[in-house]
């Protein structure tokens, strides 16, 4: 069962969705994705480009925002837009809390929309990932 | 700002890409797909496992989750977007980070599609930033269904430096 629209209003938090990646999860990404930059999953590598440890891929952050969005408006839903940007670097084995607040409510073209500022957030409460979302909603 | 100084890193090769469509590229999905992804996530939704419960939820097969656009059909033989958009800069730079993704969704996207993209770079600009000398490229896919039908518009950012 997924939001609906009447129930929604600006200004309220939509459910936080919890996320904190093992390497294996990495590498399943990496293969679910078509991503294979070592990275983030060979730590020598990401060594000698001068990072301290394996990194969260943006992409995933992104999908984890998407799976915020879906869980959130359902199956009879749907989610129209989502965007971020990659601004802070997340590590494995660290909470990423994936979260959203509605900004606004409107229809458009005879479909009940919702727009949403959404984001990833670290251990330390920095937004690593930023950005903004439109959902359909029953 | 960049130093007056300093010639641009942006080569005349590059501005002359700017605007200019890609050959098209071919994606699959297919159910094995969306489900490596929707697991990769960590999705525990049925409707990305389970045919049955994909179209009793209305769907024609398995959903592709958000992000996921389908799968390039591999050829080791073919010189990829991703490439075009890698020219060297004036003075090289080693590192690249993605800077950030906005997808856009027009329509349903289900396990048996094959979809058809077509990508160019919108932009190049150069920034200092605190990683110091800073090349932005933003690149635009566009995506297209077997009848022909945009379904999903991706931009991307990519930062060198």
């Amino acid at each position: 069962m997924g939001a609906s629209w009447d129930d929604v209003q600006e200004g309220m938090e939509i459910p936080t969705l919890e996320k904190n990646c093992s390497t294996q999860q990495l590498v399943y990404w990496a293969a679910g994705s078509g991503d294979f930059y070592q990275i983030h999953y060979d730590h020598n590598f990401a060594r000698a480009t001068g990072l301290e440890n394996i990194i969260v891929h943006g992409a995933l952050k992104h999908a984890f925002l998407g799976q915020l969005l879906h869980d959130w408006v359902g199956n009879e839903g749907r989610v129209k837009r989502v965007g971020c940007s990659y601004r802070g670097m997340d590590f494995p084995d660290e909470d990423i809390h994936c979260k959203g607040v509605v900004t606004r409510k409107y229809e458009e073209n005879g479909e009940k929309l919702v727009d949403l500022e959404i984001w990833t957030e670290n251990p330390a409460g920095a937004r690593t990932s930023p950005g903004n979302a439109t959902v359909q909603l029953p | 700002m960049s130093d007056e100084t300093q010639e641009s890193l942006i080569t005349d090769e590059m501005r002359a890409a700017i605007g200019k469509e890609s050959e098209p590229t071919t994606l699959e999905i297919d159910k094995t797909s969306v489900r490596m992804f929707a697991r990769a996530v960590g999705y525990s939704d049925p409707v990305y496992y389970d045919e049955a419960a994909a179209q009793a939820a209305g769907y024609r097969s398995l959903p592709a989750p958000p992000g996921y656009l389908g799968t390039p059909v591999f050829d080791p033989n073919r010189r990829g977007v991703r490439q075009q958009a890698m020219m060297e800069p004036s003075r090289p730079l080693k590192r690249v980070l993605n800077g950030g993704t906005d997808i856009e969704y027009l329509a349903d996207i289900c396990a048996g599609d094959v979809l058809t993209s077509t990508s160019g770079i919108s932009s190049i600009e150069e920034r200092q930033g605190r990683l110091g000398e800073m090349l932005i490229t933003t690149t635009k896919t566009t995506y297209r269904n077997e009848s022909g039908k945009v379904v999903a518009i991706m931009t991307g950012t990519g930062i060198r430096y």
